[in-house]
């Protein structure tokens, strides 16, 4: 037997007391056990946001201090934001939904969660960054680009587009994300204009140029800068994380390609309101604002986004949106998710 | 024991020779007891009634969806890694318990503590500075450029995940086994030893056989947590089973899909645990002969006194020194860029401290029934609690997470998204890292002490107080380091159940992260090792007071 019969001896059990109480006491102090987003508190939204803390704090920081209403935050990732919001079906305490893609608005559209936005807020922005039926509405752009490593290559080197990659000079030398959200977004782009037959194509062509497999885009920047691979599939803004931490020497750069189309699809990040919220007004408010100047400056000048309302320019590291090239599309046509799943699954890819 | 003519050591059946109560109190379990281990088993299995619900929605697509070759594939391969990280676990595992605890290893103490840490990192960050550092083109190539290494071998696919998950779970043997080397007699050994038989004999014969509880345990946890892992297989770019059910929750927002292939998962587990639990547990693996037990002597390491420390230090290095040197590297660009946001607001901290040590304390507490109950009376019904126990374990988080969503939002508003839910949840994820380590020092105690504390008129409180509680200390506390770091990195579920603003340094780190604001990642990163590292060591140096049983 251990010399002391007891568990514990005498001055660690009053430690384990006074910690335990002291967490008690912080933790009630801290977080008070109300229902989350109290209904009757016109003052607060409760923001359910796929975006990440990184991107948008100091934004709703700001928004808090010019208006007075308190923004509860939960970050999570769009996914699975979606789904929480779907599985907590008439109870959800969310008032608004901010995505980090057009994707998982539309799912939640489709299901009936979100509620129509005011005509006045879906006109601010260009009918195809906004939901067809005004259920949702974008706030910020993003382009798919090609990212190069600019030691190895020159921009002059790259295809004009997209489906120059599937010719065997590129063998093993991309590097791609079949599960991101973002890429599988430019696929069912590529479906809607080039055909499903067409998209199933250049899939296997670029698959048997046996390309890298990344998660997400950030690792396929830093693997294109390491010189693990010479491009990748990207969107645009990743990049200048990468040359802000580590200097302008970080050598890759973004490619927007020259011919456009699909490999060219701007998406975005947007925002819905939900059908459950009993704030519809405030909540109103809040995207109306996101849709001002203020706020179009912050994602352009703070996350080198696109700013899609009103006359903002983006960073002047980037080209105007109206110079990139495009495909012809309205997002809300990027609904066949199911399909691009599909078609993945099929070619092996996923 | 052996005899004069066959110098024999005590064979295997009479260290694991059958046994039962004789004593009637103790031959058929309190309802009470029941009760609360049912109640936990319950909780731990709601993810498995959530899975079914979903599943049920989809009707013939069911079928449509197991028809896919592909996915028995992905599922084969799984299996693989899973059998493949196991062993070399459990090899990792004994091999440091034995040398840290039995040996004259030099630093013991430091080295446990060092090998324990891999196991403190989000597997996101770990996977992630090993791609930096191993990576083809990565920091050791760039170092070995110089000698005309253009290229490393990838580390992607099956190798880098194998790598990866024995770093993150060869610590669940580590400690199981630690735990269970305190708790041995080391009378048998002193036995073994007497009658001839070399060191190695000995730990063949004496010690593995004693040490299988605490093994099984150990190997279950990294089976387990092999086949939930998401973030390292991802980033090592391996297809294996949680991968697919992420790429349906994110790509087609698809639940029940999803759900089907969890529900794949939960029954691969199930299988699992049968064949772990094929026998009931009614070996006899604590010391049954009068007098005291001493400290077990160390063994002299000799000339295998570098060999040791060299793998010690190699395996500790990959396994946390790498991560760190990545962080560090991150941490220094951001200061030579000037980030403002690099530091992190010390409620995060407290946030961390407080949710995992409340996580650690409950499930640990929510962990003694169900265990006691199959540990002291063993049959069919009460192994069968402790194995549904298992399951919140080896369900990918997110799995996890949106059962509760489920459940709460719908019937339990006033819980949701609370402090207790989230706890609940950690409750659900990681009770089996609880169970493991109390099991194997439960079977430790010898049941006689209890009946004849009982039989003297000691209430049942004043038995579990005096005895069990004291008896099995290094277990206990093995078990709260484990649910307590566990707790500390846990994301899907904090992120999805947490109270609205309160933010952990795991959240803070995948929040920079996933946006690729590595610098930003390098303090909450560093601050979780420190936290997690003083919290280990508080818990094993109170564990090295108590060994001597």
């Amino acid at each position: 037997m251990s010399s002391d019969s007891s568990f514990l001896s005498r001055p660690v059990l009053y430690g384990i007391g006074i910690f335990l109480l002291i967490s008690a006491i912080y933790l009630v102090t801290r977080h008070p056990p109300t229902l989350p987003g109290d209904a009757s508190n016109e003052s607060t939204l409760v923001l359910y946001s796929g975006r990440s803390e990184d991107l948008i704090r100091e934004l709703l920081q700001r928004y808090e201090e010019e208006t007075g209403t308190k923004i509860q935050v939960r970050y999570g990732k769009s996914a699975e934001m979606a789904a929480t919001i779907l599985e907590e079906g008439d109870k959800s305490p969310a008032d608004l939904f901010f995505a980090q893609d057009a994707g998982s608005l539309g799912a939640l559209a489709k299901k009936g969660s979100l509620s129509r936005l005011p005509t006045e807020i879906s006109a601010r922005v260009e009918p195809r960054f906004r939901s067809q039926e005004g259920m949702w509405v974008g706030v910020s752009g993003r382009a798919r680009v090609v990212v190069y490593n600019s030691n190895k290559l020159k921009l002059e080197d790259l295809p004009s587009q997209i489906f120059g990659f599937c010719e065997p000079e590129w063998l093993g030398r991309i590097g791609w994300a079949p599960a991101n959200g973002s890429f599988q977004a430019f696929v069912t782009a590529l479906r809607a204009t080039e055909g499903e037959e067409q998209a199933r194509e250049w899939l296997l062509g670029i698959q048997k140029n046996e390309p890298y497999v990344y998660p997400k885009n950030s690792p396929i920047v830093a693997a294109v800068g390491a010189g693990e691979v010479d491009v990748g599939f990207v969107n645009h803004y990743y990049l200048f994380r990468f040359l802000a931490e580590q200097g302008e020497s970080f050598p890759a750069r973004n490619a927007f390609l020259s011919s456009g189309g699909a490999g060219s699809l701007v998406n975005v990040a947007g925002v819905g309101i939900l059908q459950t919220s009993k704030r519809k007004e405030a909540a109103a408010k809040f995207v109306t604002w996101l849709l001002e100047p203020g706020a179009q400056e912050y994602f352009s000048s703070k996350n080198y986004e696109y700013p899609l309302a009103g006359s903002v320019s983006p960073s002047d590291q980037l080209p105007p949106l109206d110079r990139v090239k495009a495909p012809d599309l309205n997002l809300t046509e990027l609904e066949d998710l199911e399909g691009t799943l599909k078609l993945l699954q099929e070619t092996g890819i996923l | 024991m052996g005899q004069v003519e066959e110098p024999q050591l005590p064979d295997k059946a009479s260290l694991g020779s059958r046994d039962r109560p004789r004593n009637r109190v103790l031959r058929d379990a309190p309802p009470l007891l029941w009760v609360v281990a049912l109640l936990v088993a319950a909780i731990s299995m709601s993810p498995l009634l959530y899975l079914i619900v979903r599943t049920s929605q989809l009707g013939g697509t069911l079928f449509e969806i197991l028809a896919q070759k592909r996915i028995w594939t992905v599922f084969a391969q799984t299996g693989l890694l899973t059998i493949v990280v196991t062993i070399t676990s459990v090899f990792l595992g004994v091999v440091f318990a034995w040398i840290t605890v039995r040996t004259d290893l030099p630093a013991r103490s430091l080295i446990t503590i060092l090998v324990s840490l891999p196991l403190v990192l989000p597997s996101y960050i770990s996977a992630f500075s090993l791609i930096v550092v191993l990576g083809p083109r990565g920091l050791l190539q760039n170092a070995l450029s110089g000698f005309g290494v253009e290229r490393l071998p990838s580390i992607y696919g099956f190798p880098g995940a194998w790598l990866a998950l024995t770093l993150f779970t060869y610590p669940f043997v580590f400690l199981s086994v630690r735990a269970g080397l305190a708790g041995l007699d080391p009378s048998l050994e002193d036995a073994a030893r007497c009658l001839g038989r070399g060191p190695w004999q000995t730990f063949r014969h004496i010690i593995l056989p004693q040490l299988k509880p605490s093994i099984h345990a150990g190997a279950l946890l990294s089976a387990l947590y092999t086949l939930s892992d998401f973030g390292a297989v991802t980033l090592l770019q391996f297809d294996s089973f949680t991968r697919a059910i992420y790429v349906q929750y994110t790509a087609s927002l698809d639940r029940s899909v999803a759900a089907v292939l969890a529900l794949m998962l939960a029954l691969l587990t199930l299988l699992i645990l049968a064949v772990e639990f094929g026998r009931p547990a009614r070996k006899r693996y604590y010391r049954s002969s009068a007098g005291a037990a001493r400290r077990a002597a160390r063994s002299a390491l000799g000339k295998w006194k570098f060999p040791a420390l060299f793998l010690c230090v190699a395996v500790a290095t990959i396994g946390i020194g790498l991560p760190v040197l990545a962080i560090s590297v991150w941490l220094i660009r951001g200061v030579v860029y000037g980030d403002e946001h690099l530091g992190v607001h010390g409620t995060v901290l407290l946030d961390s401290i407080f949710a995992s040590s409340a996580g650690a304390l409950l499930t640990v507490v929510a962990a003694f029934p169900v265990v006691f109950l199959a540990a002291r009376y063993p049959g069919r019904r009460t192994q069968g609690v402790e194995r549904a126990a298992y399951i919140g374990h080896a369900l990918p988080g997110i799995v996890v997470a949106l059962a509760l969503v489920f459940f709460s939002a719908r019937y339990a508003v006033g819980l949701y998204q609370s402090f207790a839910l989230l706890i609940i949840a950690y409750q659900v994820r990681f009770l089996p890292l609880a169970i493991g380590a109390l099991r194997a020092s439960l079977l430790q105690i010898n049941p006689r002490l209890e009946e004849a504390a009982r039989n003297l008129g000691h209430t049942p409180r004043e038995v579990f107080l005096s005895i069990i509680l004291p008896l099995a200390r290094p277990g206990v506390l093995t078990a709260v380091a484990l649910v307590f770091l566990s707790c500390m990195k846990e994301l899907p579920a904090t992120l999805l159940l947490g109270p609205t603003g309160f933010e952990t340094l795991a959240m803070r780190i995948w929040n920079a992260t996933e946006e690729a604001f590595f610098a930003r990642a390098a303090v909450p990163s560093l601050l979780l090792v420190c936290a997690s590292a003083i919290g280990l060591s508080i818990v094993l140096s109170n564990e090295q007071k108590g060994v001597a049983v």
